[in-house]
C-alpha cells in the first residue's frame, strides 16, 4: 500500500451523503436575522453545500493543541448547526485503511497540482501518489466508503509560482476518473483572484460535470469570498469553509488561512441560497473554539455580532 | 506518518518563506517601465498582455479595463479612528499615497471640530500636502461654511453627504434628506461658480442602522436628486457593510435607470466580510469607480470592534489579478499602510498586507 497517507474521514453526516437528495435540509428557524434577501441573481446555484473543514483543516493550522474533550464539544456543537458535511478526520497510513475503515464513513485522498509542492508535502511526484491514491480508493470502494479528492495548489503554489489551469484539470480528471465523487479545488495558499478561478473552472469543468466539483478558497489575501461568488456564478455548489476561518496560512507568518464558514452563510443567505445551516448556532460553537484556542475569531461577521 | 495537508518540513519550509513573503516582493510585482500616477502594475501571477487586456464575456461577467480607485483612508479612515494622528503625520500620509499612484485621494473634511476632533487641522493638512499632477485632493464639506473654509485652504474638489434613510440622515447630519438636498445646492451653485466638482456620497443604499432594510428605489430616488442638482459622481456607501452581492446587484439595477453608471462608485463596507464580493458584482454591472481605505482603516461606529473599509490592497490586488488597470504601485500602497499603521499604533485589516508584510 505504501506510505502515501490518507485522511480517514469521520462524516458525521454520511447518511445524509447517502440519500439522493442531500440538499434537501432543514430551514433555517430562529436563525439570526439573514441579510436582506434579494432576487436571487440568475445563475447562481439554489442550494449550496458547506463542507465544514475546521476541525480539520482549521485545527491542525492552529499553534495550540487541542483537548480531546473540547475538540469532541466543538463538533458536537457544529452538528447541531446544520452543516451537511463537518470533516473530522486523522492521519494514517494508508496500511492500516482496512482496519480504520471499520469505523470511518468517508475518506478523503489529497493531491497537487504542482509537482514541487506534491514532493515537499507527501514526499513523492503527483505521478506517484495517483498511483497509490489508486489502490487506496479501491479498498475503499470495497467497502462502500466513498472517498473525496482534494487537488491543492489549483490557484497557485508556494515553491512553483503560476499553476496551468491544464494542469489541475489533469490531476483532478485522475481523481475523478480513480473513483472519488467529489474533487475539492483548493486555493492552498489563497493567491487566486476571481480570474485565475474563472480561468481555471472553465478548464475543469470542461472533464468533471460542476456536481462533482468543490471550491476550498483561502483567504490568504482577502480574495475568498469574491473567488467563492465567482465558482457559484459559474455552476459549483459545494464550498468549504472553517467556522472563526480557523487555521493560519502555514505559508505567510501571521497571514489568515480558511474563509470563515460564518461570512460565506452570510452571503448565501443574502444571495438566497438555501444552506440549510443555522448561522447563530454557527456562531456560538465559533465563539466557543476561540476561546478554547485563546485567539480571536477571523470572522467579520462575528466580529460584528459579538461586539455590537 | 505523513501529514498531506502540513506545511512541507525542514528545508522544504524555509524555501516556501522566500514565497509571497516581502523579502522577494519581485516575484509578486513587476512594474512597467514607464514612472508617474497611471505605471501599469502586473501582479502575480504574472500573465501575458492579451490576457491583461481580456474582457470576459462569458456569463461570469465583464469588467471595466480600468478602474478609478478613491482612496479615502486620511478622510473617512482616519475620521474613525480612536487616536488622533499628528498633522505632519496626516501629510506623510497623503504624500506616500500620492507616491503609489493613487488617482484620487480624499484628504480631509471641512467639518466642525467639536464633531470630528480628527479632522480639526484641515486647512493645515491641504496646505501642507504635496498636491501632484494628475491627482485630486477631494474634501469633504458638509455646509456651506465648510465649503468656503475648504475654498480658502486651496481646495479644488468638495464632497457633499446625504443618505437613503431618513432616520439615518437626521441622526447624521440633524435634517430630512429633502433639507440636506436643499442645502448642498447652495453649495453646489458656489461650486459651479468657482469650477469646482462636487462629488455626492449616499449613505446607507444597502441597509440602515436605525431604519434597516433599504429599498432600490429610494436609494435611486437620493441618487438621481444628487445627480440632477451637479454632481459629476455619487458614491454609493454600504454605510455598516451588511449588503451581500444579490442586494447590491438590485439596488445598482435601479440606481442605474436614473444615473449613467459611468457617474457612479461603490463604497463598501467590509463590516461582515462582503466588501471585496460586493465590489467585484458592482464591476460586473459596469461601475468602474470604487473607494477604499489603506489598510482598511476605520472601524465601524455601529459596531464595536468590526471593521470599516474595504482595504486598498486587497481591492487592487483583485483588480491586478482580473487584468484591470488601476495605475497604482502595490508596493508602495504597503508602505503607506505600514507607516500610518504604525503612528495608529495599531495592526493593519489589509489580508494582503498581512500575509506580505507580516503586520
Amino acid at each position: 500500500m505504501g506510505n502515501v497517507p490518507s485522511a480517514v474521514k469521520h462524516c458525521l453526516s454520511y447518511q445524509q451523503l447517502l440519500r439522493e437528495h442531500l440538499w434537501i435540509g432543514d430551514s433555517v428557524a430562529g436563525a439570526f436575522e439573514p441579510a436582506q434577501e434579494s432576487s436571487q441573481p440568475s445563475g447562481l446555484p439554489e442550494y449550496v453545500k458547506i463542507v465544514e473543514v475546521g476541525p480539520r483543516d482549521g485545527l491542525q493550522n492552529e499553534k495550540i493543541i487541542v483537548p480531546t474533550d473540547i475538540k469532541i464539544e466543538f463538533i458536537n456543537q457544529l452538528s447541531q448547526t446544520g452543516l451537511p458535511v463537518i470533516e473530522v478526520t486523522s492521519f494514517v497510513s494508508s496500511r492500516w485503511i482496512p482496519q480504520v475503515a471499520a469505523g470511518a464513513t468517508e475518506i478523503s485522498v489529497f493531491g497537487a497540482a504542482s509537482e514541487p509542492f506534491s514532493r515537499k508535502n507527501i514526499n513523492c511526484a503527483i505521478e506517484e501518489s495517483m498511483e497509490k491514491f489508486e489502490e487506496v480508493v479501491k479498498s475503499a470502494r470495497h467497502m462502500n466508503i466513498p472517498t473525496r479528492g482534494y487537488v491543492s495548489c489549483a490557484l497557485g503554489c508556494p515553491y512553483e509560482g503560476n499553476i496551468t489551469p491544464q494542469k489541475v484539470t489533469e490531476v483532478s480528471k485522475r481523481l475523478y476518473g480513480m473513483g472519488c465523487y467529489e474533487i475539492s479545488l483548493g486555493d492552498t495558499i489563497g493567491v487566486g483572484t476571481p480570474g485565475s478561478m474563472k480561468r481555471m473552472l472553465e478548464s475543469v469543468m470542461k472533464e468533471i460535470p460542476p456536481r462533482a466539483l468543490a471550491v476550498h478558497c483561502h483567504d490568504t489575501y482577502g480574495q475568498a469570498l469574491a473567488n467563492i461568488l465567482t465558482a457559484l456564478q459559474m455552476g459549483i455548489n459545494v464550498v468549504d469553509s472553517a467556522v472563526s476561518g480557523l487555521g493560519g496560512c502555514p505559508y505567510a507568518k501571521g497571514a489568515s488561512g480558511n474563509v470563515a464558514t460564518e461570512d460565506l452563510i452570510y452571503m448565501l443567505n443574502g444571495l438566497g441560497v438555501k444552506t440549510g445551516v443555522n448561522l447563530y448556532k454557527v456562531m456560538e460553537a465559533g465563539d466557543f473554539i476561540c476561546k478554547a484556542v485563546n485567539k480571536t475569531t477571523n470572522s467579520k461577521v462575528a466580529q460584528a455580532s459579538f461586539n455590537a | 506518518m505523513l501529514n498531506c495537508q502540513a506545511v512541507g518540513n525542514g528545508s522544504g519550509l524555509k524555501e516556501s518563506w522566500k514565497w509571497p513573503c516581502t523579502g522577494s516582493m519581485n516575484h509578486l510585482l513587476q512594474r512597467s517601465p514607464t514612472p508617474g500616477p497611471w505605471t501599469s502594475i502586473s501582479l502575480w501571477p504574472v500573465r501575458n498582455r492579451a490576457a491583461q487586456q481580456e474582457v470576459s464575456t462569458s456569463s461570469v461577467g465583464t469588467f471595466p479595463k480600468r478602474v478609478k480607485i478613491v482612496e479615502v483612508g486620511p478622510r473617512d479612515g482616519l475620521q474613525n479612528e480612536k487616536n488622533i494622528i499628528p498633522t505632519p503625520m496626516k501629510i506623510k500620509l497623503i504624500d506616500m499615497l500620492s507616491e503609489a499612484g493613487l488617482p484620487v485621494i480624499e484628504a480631509t473634511s471641512f467639518v466642525s471640530p467639536k464633531w470630528v476632533p480628527q479632522m480639526a487641522d484641515h486647512a493645515e493638512v491641504m496646505k501642507g500636502i504635496q498636491k501632484f499632477p494628475g491627482i485630486s485632493y477631494p474634501v469633504l464639506t458638509p455646509n456651506f461654511k465648510g465649503f468656503q473654509a475648504a475654498v480658502a485652504a486651496g481646495a479644488k474638489e468638495v464632497a457633499v453627504f446625504g443618505a437613503a434613510s431618513e432616520l439615518f440622515s437626521k441622526r447624521n447630519i440633524n435634517c430630512s434628506i429633502d433639507e440636506s438636498v436643499r442645502r448642498f445646492d447652495e453649495i453646489l451653485k458656489a461650486a459651479r461658480a468657482a469650477s469646482i466638482p462636487v462629488r455626492g456620497y449616499v449613505s446607507c443604499v444597502l441597509g440602515c442602522p436605525y431604519e434597516g432594510k433599504i429599498s432600490p428605489a429610494k436609494v435611486a430616488e437620493v441618487a438621481k436628486k444628487m445627480y440632477s442638482v451637479g454632481c459629476y459622481e455619487i458614491s454609493l456607501g454600504d454605510t455598516i457593510g451588511v449588503g451581500t452581492p444579490g442586494t447590491m446587484k438590485d439596488m445598482l439595477s435601479a440606481v442605474m435607470h436614473e444615473v449613467p453608471v459611468a457617474a457612479l462608485a461603490v463604497h463598501c463596507h467590509d463590516t461582515y466580510g462582503q466588501a471585496l464580493a460586493n465590489t467585484l458584482m458592482a464591476l460586473q454591472m459596469g461601475v468602474s469607480v470604487v473607494d477604499s481605505s489603506v489598510a482598511g482603516l476605520g472601524g465601524c461606529p455601529y459596531a464595536h470592534g468590526a471593521s470599516g473599509n474595504l482595504a486598498t490592497e486587497d481591492l487592487v490586488y483583485m483588480l491586478a489579478g482580473l487584468g484591470v488597470h488601476t495605475g497604482v504601485n502595490l508596493q508602495k500602497l504597503l508602505e503607506a499602510g505600514a507607516f500610518i499603521c504604525q503612528a495608529l499604533n495599531r495592526r493593519t485589516s489589509s489580508k494582503v498586507a498581512q500575509a506580505t508584510c507580516k503586520l
